[in-house]
């Protein structure tokens, strides 16, 4: 168990400490990878590109949407399955978790043009936000399926004993004990929608840019300070969300 | 029988951070024997049974196993062997393969004549290329036997082996457990809740309470002459006048007075309950007092309401103050 | 109920139907197709773009996404045992523990590819450190190459591999680890005589949730690889971009899905009742 310990501790060291020198170095003064004492400066750069601000509003935009409608298709569709389990349908959902996201996007992409050579119309916001929506369900359903079999069944069954119909039992029993963890899958939801770059830069118009597709464009360029910055930001931003949705379910 | 002790337990403690289990218990087993460790649940009982095995380490205390203390010693360093209490037969070896685990284990090669030997005893032979999800719960028990048996440890140690047993299979695997033990010899030391499997089974028996010895004898001295109030409760049922306790089978009822020279209770029956050979008939005495009679089913002719005598010999009177 | 519960079901089922399963149909028949004169597709139909696979050039592409996707794997099984192994025996704090693991999961995969940049590129943080000690003189070659793009998915990908393998190793009985302790096998011997044997459905889960997304990956190889180790997921992308071969894209992205589907139809074989939905 002592060796084992010690080697826990290296790993962890492995998981925690890119992001953490990452962070300590976006304080840095310097341009470059030397130690000059401890400054804002990428920050307030950060704050000052109007791209990056367009971007992030894009981002928040888009995560927004997605988680809304991601959260509210999500629920109802795990609280089907919970009353009856579908094989095909938690295969498909199980099978859009698993499909590498290149795939994902490049269908989604082919399926738009495809689309839009008898409607129209082009891309940008709402092909975002509907891929978005799409990749996000199945994590909303097993968060809240995961909620929903640890419920006591026989609380419905009171309420329509008591004579409640079934869309009231749903909404006035089950929903209220629910609540917390939809809150903890829309937060995971907004994560995910907030990061992802694969899928969002195939299906994004000119108006659509987001903030991981700024960040990509930079980062091909090599390293920056300022992507340091925003780096740490969004770290410490969905690092707090991510741990807000865990406690609300595990409460 | 000169004595010869094969276990010692001196003085031995153990503390978890929440409560104490185990508090300065010594206990002596004898070569061959079948030794229960009876208590209620949370005694000890597992505890004590933990530390011999090794799995746990006392706090204080030794445990000499022929005379060598064996408390340093770790699980895998221990000639004795334990059966668990779900069995713990490991689901991806067949039964065949978890008898020989421990033979293997040694370094030997030519396991197969003693596993087989091993299963035969248990009658399992025919079974020996099943896995332990194929198998019944009684099969499961016996396979966990030979597993352990094969090793011809110095002593054998079961927790609560009939437990995870149906009802109606334990009156029978009781004998098969006791003629087993008596056939291979090896010392056993058995913990169990459960008075009746107790009282049947072992040789003699250590009654344990809050971590505590209350009394060490065979079945008989413990049922009939219990030491004190807690080991005459715990064994079988009875009733409480101050500090005269007298058992519901000593306990007889009759509508005539009885003869003189015994100790009587004028009453009325209050309940009766059927419980297939016998009907347990409670009588309220004087100063709302309740004792409990067992009469046999032929003989039974009381009815609620019947002013009856309550009376019992001298000589089955326990007194114990409390 | 039955009214209920198809009300419930359908927005989501309309939703997976055209924005995900449709788009699939539709890659599977581009894959079928001639590329057309300016990008897209055209009649007639025919498999060429899937014979186009076993072409040595990009067989060799193929060949290289395997072989990363599968020390990547084998490199998180052998780091992820150990750590799952040590957080199932933390007693109480089992729970803060899988939550370290799986936090910087969660957070920003493009962020954490790009905190590898800053360590390993020629001018980051552990050359700049080497070379101010005077260990070496000519900064290592750390990005930009096979070694950085399995480091990348590694760290990607390990809690993938740890989940799983907790998962497996909390719900074994601790009496099966007692009883080989007591029939003499010292920890080591337990270790591989029940504790691993006993793994075995986490070890196969586990490898497929790693090698499935390295196989496929096309982040981590994009931006750590360079333009030296291209991977199946860059090739995908390609097709659809630059090179405006969508025929060729979708039969790749098809390949590679059939793929996907084959090895998550082993997991569910295995792990009977224990799906996450």
């Amino acid at each position: 168990m002592r060796l084992l310990s010690i080697y826990a501790v290296l790993a962890y060291a492995f998981l925690h400490l890119p992001l953490l020198v990452l962070t300590v170095f976006s304080f840095n003064h310097s341009r470059f990878t030397q130690w000059e004492g401890l400054s804002l400066r990428w920050y307030t750069q950060a704050f000052a590109d109007p791209a990056l601000r367009e971007a992030t509003l894009n981002s928040l935009l888009i995560g927004g949407a997605a988680t809304a409608l991601a959260t509210a298709l999500g629920t109802l569709c795990a609280y089907a399955l919970w009353k009856k389990k579908s094989p095909l349908f938690a295969g498909a959902l199980y099978l859009s978790l698993m499909t590498p996201e290149i795939v994902t996007g490049v269908a989604l992409l082919a399926f738009y043009q495809w689309l839009f050579h008898l409607l129209d119309l082009q891309l940008g916001m709402f092909t975002v936000i509907l891929a978005h929506v799409s990749f996000c369900l199945a994590y909303v359903v097993i968060v809240v399926i995961a909620r929903l079999r640890t419920m006591d069944a026989t609380l419905e069954e009171a309420a329509l004993d008591l004579g409640a119909n079934e869309l009231q039992a749903f909404y006035k029993v089950t929903l209220p004990q629910l609540l917390p963890a939809i809150i903890s899958a829309a937060l995971l939801a907004f994560t995910i929608s907030f990061d992802d770059f694969v899928i969002t830069s195939l299906v994004a118009g000119v108006d659509s840019e987001t903030l991981p597709m700024v960040m990509y464009a930079t980062a091909r360029r090599g390293v920056s300070p300022v992507l340091n910055a925003v780096s740490t930001v969004i770290v410490l931003g969905l690092g707090g969300l991510i741990l807000l949705s865990e406690r609300l379910q595990t409460k | 029988m000169p004595p010869d002790p094969i276990l010692q337990i001196r003085q031995v403690s153990k503390t978890f951070p929440s409560h104490k289990a185990v508090d300065q218990v010594s206990m002596t087993l004898e070569r061959g024997e079948l030794h229960a460790l009876l208590g209620p649940s949370g005694c000890g009982k597992t505890t004590c049974l933990r530390m011999v095995a090794g799995f746990e380490t006392p706090d204080s205390g030794e445990i000499l196993l022929n005379g060598v203390d064996i408390a340093p010693l770790k699980p895998y360093q221990r000639n004795v062997s334990t059966v668990f209490q779900s069995y713990a037969l490991f689901p991806h070896l067949t039964v065949f393969d978890n008898v020989a685990f421990g033979l293997r284990q040694r370094g030997e090669k030519a396991v197969r004549d003693k596993v087989m030997a091993s299963l035969e005893m248990v009658q399992l032979a025919a079974k020996a290329d099943r896995r332990p999800a194929q198998m019944s719960g009684g099969e499961k028990q016996r396979a966990a036997l030979a597993r352990s048996l094969v090793l011809a440890p110095d002593l054998l140690l079961l927790d609560e082996p009939l437990s995870a047993l149906d009802p109606n299979l334990r009156q029978q695997v009781r004998h098969e457990l006791k003629a087993l033990q008596r056939r291979v010899g090896i010392t056993f030391l058995m913990v169990t809740h459960d008075q009746e499997e107790a009282l049947s089974l072992a040789d003699r028996i250590t009654l344990l309470n809050q971590g505590r010895v209350e009394q060490v004898g065979t079945p008989q001295e413990i049922y009939l002459a219990p030491a004190n109030r807690f080991t005459a409760n715990f064994l079988g049922e009875m009733n409480w006048l101050d500090d005269v306790g007298v058992r519901p089978e000593s306990t007889r009822l009759s509508h005539q007075a009885p003869e003189p020279g015994v100790r009587v209770h004028p009453g009325q029956v209050t309940q009766s309950t059927f419980l297939g050979d016998c009907y347990h008939i409670q009588a309220e005495i004087g100063g709302g007092r309740q004792l409990m009679a067992r009469v046999p089913r032929s003989q039974n002719g009381y009815h609620p309401g019947d002013r009856v005598h309550v009376w019992w010999q001298a000589a089955d009177e326990l007194h114990l103050p409390q | 109920m039955k009214r209920l519960r198809l009300a419930f079901l359908a927005p989501s089922a309309l939703l997976l139907a055209t924005l995900f399963l449709a788009p699939l149909v539709i890659v599977a028949v581009y894959s079928l197709e001639s590329r057309g004169a300016y990008g897209g597709v055209t009649p007639p139909f025919t498999l060429e773009s899937y014979s186009r696979i076993l072409d040595p050039l990009y067989l060799k592409i193929l060949w290289r996404s395997f072989w990363v996707a599968g020390v990547s794997t084998l490199l998180c099984l052998l780091l992820g045992f150990p750590l799952a192994l040590f957080i199932s025996r933390s007693g109480p704090r089992r729970g803060l523990y899988l939550q370290l693991v799986m936090l910087p999961f969660w957070t920003s995969f493009l962020i954490r590819t790009y905190a590898w940049m800053f360590l390993l590129r020629d001018t980051g943080l552990i050359n700049t450190a080497l070379l101010a000690t005077g260990l070496i003189s000519e900064p290592l070659p750390l990005l930009y190459n096979d070694f950085a793009v399995i480091l990348g998915l590694v760290y990607g990908f390990l809690p993938f591999m740890v989940l799983p393998l907790y998962t497996t190793l909390e719900k074994l009985d601790p009496a099966l680890l007692e009883a080989a302790a007591d029939l003499g096998a010292p920890p080591w011997p337990a270790l591989a005589r029940v504790t691993l044997p006993l793994c075995r459905p986490g070890i196969l889960a586990g490898s497929i949730l790693v090698f499935i997304p390295c196989l496929g990956a096309y982040l981590t190889p994009d931006l750590m690889g360079g333009g030296k180790s291209i991977m199946i997921g860059t090739l995908v992308q390609n097709q659809f971009t630059t090179s405006r071969d969508w025929p060729f894209g979708a039969a790749l992205s098809f390949s590679l899905m059939a793929l996907t589907l084959g090895l998550l139809y082993i997991v569910s074989k295995r792990s009977r009742g224990e799906d996450l939905l």
